[in-house]
């Protein structure tokens, strides 16, 4: 058992999975709560203000829970991947350093007034409070998503005399293109969260026939916006998919378990990747439809994992494929969900529907499986480079630190984080049992 | 245009100021935590204590992700070389962090007494590790670490406490440079305390800073002479330099500031002093350092400097124009909070604040 490098990727795996269970609420919910307190500022907009209340307090637990496992992120690139961090830094570190001024500091100035400061604050006062921690959450994500645009798709860099990176054009490097896609994909998708935890919980208020006023906010607020970022989702997805086809095809042909490049290539349903066969297994196919979708035209040569040599395929193709389908899965079965759920709605009778609501209040866990599994697609995919096409990931590991060292870390990380998780359930179970209203002893 | 070895120069200057404003920003909620068992007896007071720090420690601690940021972008080998030497110390540092986040910020979400005393050990342990932490990571960089040819290197905990090679994390100099941080801090937040609050909690801040502020003047000279022996090449510089004689008048201004004002109690001029005493003598460290980052224990040829270090200076010239813009909008977003809960901090009702 030598192998430091597992280790570091694992611990790396872990502890960002765990972190971004939070982010993607507290950024979605940042836009919800924006949108009810918008509509709290209007007359008659008292149960809007409460709904937006309970929503704060949900958020201020995320966000504490997302402040203290995010900080450690920062820090692994040093301790853990500090070959990396030696060749890169010149360029990531530009939007590193950005996401703490930019972004930390706005949120983090603003947070305890947005959670605890609705007494000191005027009722526009403290809706910009929450503007700001919606700023400052989403400017926070866009630095995190161009970093990791670099390393998918590096673009304003040069390689100077020393081997190490260098930053050439600022403009290109920020605004990538690979980043704004996968920007708006993320985004949208983190608004999915939210969504469907603020419908979940008016769906279980709903069939409690408990605080019927917040019920029906949070089912028509996370009904109407979980369906149009679902949809929203899907579109930007398909972006980022043919961005993927161009400039990491080898990345779609294993997400695809595509094993022979073809012409009229078939999209994948259902199958089970066998990589010591070469072949599907059992395969579902729709045909001619991944041609249509990477590029436009049925009859495209969608090249398939033979095209490339073997070393540069990404290195879990099995988890890598799963990933993806199940991303791609569940991202279909919501949009179903909302959209029944939304013409229901419509037509008033989704309150009266105790099996929708049902669906509803039990569906919450699927975007979170499916931001997880979207992100275990994009950095699967990208292997076995940490820098694409320029930097292997067996390349950035720190030297120094032997598995030993990286094993003792990772398992403290999971004691912590399991009591950390505990916690975290109490707290929210308890403010779900209390529900909206005024706050509580 | 700014040539490349002054772009070096202004990054290692702003990498020094944001650790040191880092230090100071949140060391006085560190500081907070230390004295907390002792200037806050009641959970009301302890409620006090927390409502004094709550709306700024977290915005205190991005000072800390900016200061790292600087380093990557600025001097990205130091950052490699320095964050993953010290591997082991950082992860006790990281888990210290966030027992800490989390005791601040879930105490009162339950008025369960058990609940609350478990959280209030884990603020106090966790501030009083930290602040000893970092003060040993202060004495390493003075004391130098074992690098290699290629920039590289690895330290244990600790070996033999001797502060000769081999070193470790921990040896008698760096424990005196931990302790001293943990007293100084003490002291820096006792002092904010005397102000933040009024009424017993107030009163008792004043006496433990009054207290803590003979121990740092009684250090300060000790910690001195130890910085002297294990790096002799560290002071006899610091006359030529203006900056470094610069700053050690303004800590020297400061820790006679706050002897004077706590006379008369707690006050904004004798926290200021405090934060000033923080300042010059981290300034003045730094401008002594310079141009050195990471000190070899094997020779000065080895050792990791601003100029042999440092990044790709037309990059650090593009980031040098939005750091101009983003430091002034950081600074107004914290003083704009300073403003907000302007006053003595008083304990918030249940489910109402910290």
């Amino acid at each position: 058992m030598g192998d430091a490098l597992v280790l570091h990727r694992l611990q790396f795996a872990f502890t960002i999975v765990y972190h971004y269970l939070f982010p993607q609420l507290t950024m979605g919910l940042a836009l919800l709560v924006v949108i009810v307190k918008a509509r709290g500022l209007r007359p008659g907009g008292e149960p809007w203000n409460d709904a937006a209340r309970f929503w704060i307090r949900i958020f201020g637990i995320n966000f504490a829970v997302g402040v203290v496992t995010g900080i450690p992120m920062e820090f692994q690139f040093g301790t853990n991947w500090a070959g990396f961090s030696r060749y890169a830094g010149s360029v990531v570190g530009q939007t590193l350093l950005m996401e703490g001024l930019f972004a930390f500091f706005l949120e983090s100035s603003f947070l305890s007034l947005l959670v605890f400061g609705e007494r000191r604050l005027s009722r526009v006062g403290h809706f910009l409070a929450a503007v700001a921690l919606f700023l400052g959450s989403w400017l926070s994500g866009y630095f995190i998503i161009a970093t990791n645009a670099f390393m998918q798709h590096p673009v304003g860099h040069v390689v100077g005399p020393d081997g190490m990176l260098r930053l050439a054009d600022f403009r290109a490097f920020v605004l990538n293109p690979w980043a704004l896609a996968q920007y708006a994909h993320n985004m949208m998708a983190a608004v999915v969260t939210a969504s469907f935890v603020v419908a979940a919980a008016g769906a279980y208020y709903a069939l409690m026939g408990r605080h019927g006023d917040a019920a029906r906010i949070f089912l028509r607020v996370g009904v109407g916006a979980g369906l149009i970022a679902g949809v929203l989702v899907a579109a930007t997805g398909d972006t980022q998919a043919k961005l993927v086809a161009r400039h990491q095809p080898v990345a779609l042909a294993a997400m695809e378990g595509h094993f022979e490049s073809a012409p009229r290539a078939g999209l994948v349903l259902i199958g089970q990747p066998n990589v010591r066969e070469r072949r599907l297994d059992n395969p579902v196919v729709i045909p001619w439809a991944l041609s249509f979708l990477a590029f436009g035209t049925f009859h495209a040569d969608v090249p398939g994992l033979d095209a490339f040599p073997e070393r540069d395929w990404p290195d879990n193709i099995e988890l890598l494929y799963y990933a993806f389908h199940i991303m791609a899965g569940l991202g279909t079965l919501m949009i179903t969900l909302t959209l029944v759920a939304a013409f229901l709605a419509l037509r008033g009778r989704l309150e009266g529907c105790r099996p929708m609501l049902w669906l509803l209040m039990l569906a919450f866990p699927f975007p979170y499986i499916a931001n997880t599994a979207g992100w275990m697609t994009t950095e699967l995919g990208r292997q076995p480079w940490l820098v694409y096409g320029l930097f292997r990931t067996a390349q950035g590991a720190s030297p120094t630190v032997h598995s030993g060292t990286v094993l003792f870390t990772l398992l403290g990380f999971c004691g912590l984080y399991f009591v950390l998780g505990l916690l975290f359930f109490f707290l929210i179970g308890r403010e779900i049992a209390h529900g909206p209203g005024p706050a509580h002893a | 245009m700014v040539p490349g070895r002054r772009m070096l120069e202004i990054w290692y200057a702003i990498a020094a100021l944001l650790f040191a404003v880092y230090a100071t920003m949140d060391g006085f909620d560190f500081g907070a935590g230390i004295v907390s068992p002792w200037v806050a007896r009641s959970d009301t007071e302890r409620r006090q204590v927390l409502a004094a720090i709550g709306p700024f420690w977290d915005g205190n601690e991005v000072w800390l992700l900016a200061a790292g940021g600087s380093l990557f972008v600025a001097f990205p080998r130091v950052l490699a070389s320095g964050i993953s030497g010290f591997y082991f110390a950082i992860f006790l540092v990281l888990w210290c962090l966030l027992g800490r986040g989390i005791a601040i910020e879930f105490r009162s979400h339950l008025p369960n007494p058990l609940w609350r005393a478990a959280w209030d050990f884990t603020f106090t342990v966790a501030s009083t590790l930290l602040a000893v932490f970092f003060g040993a990571a202060f004495g390493n960089l003075l004391r130098g670490v074992p690098l290699d040819d290629a920039g590289w290197f690895s330290l244990p905990l600790f070996t033999d406490f001797s502060a000769r090679a081999p070193v470790g994390i921990l040896d008698w100099y760096t424990i005196l440079t931990g302790l001293f941080a943990l007293v100084a801090l003490a002291a820096h937040g006792a002092v904010f305390l005397a102000w933040k609050t009024d009424g017993p909690v107030g009163e008792r801040s004043v006496r433990a800073a009054w207290r803590l502020w003979v121990t740092v003047a009684v250090l300060w000279p000790v910690v001195t002479v130890a910085s002297h022996l294990v790096n002799p090449s560290l002071f006899p510089g610091m006359g030529r330099r203006g900056l470094a004689a610069l700053a050690t008048a303004v800590a020297a201004a400061g820790i006679v500031t706050v002897f004077v004002r706590l006379r008369r109690g707690g006050s904004l001029l004798a926290f200021l002093g405090s934060g000033a005493f923080l300042l010059g003598i981290l300034g003045a460290t730094a401008a002594s350092f310079f141009p050195v980052m990471l000190r070899a224990t094997g020779g000065d040829a080895l050792s990791l400097t601003a100029y042999t270090a440092g990044g790709d200076p037309a990059g650090l010239r593009v980031a040098l124009t939005w750091f101009a813009v983003g430091l002034p909008l950081a600074l107004i977003y914290q003083v704009v909070v300073f403003r907000l809960h302007r006053g003595p901090a008083t304990a918030a009702r249940d489910g109402e604040g910290y």
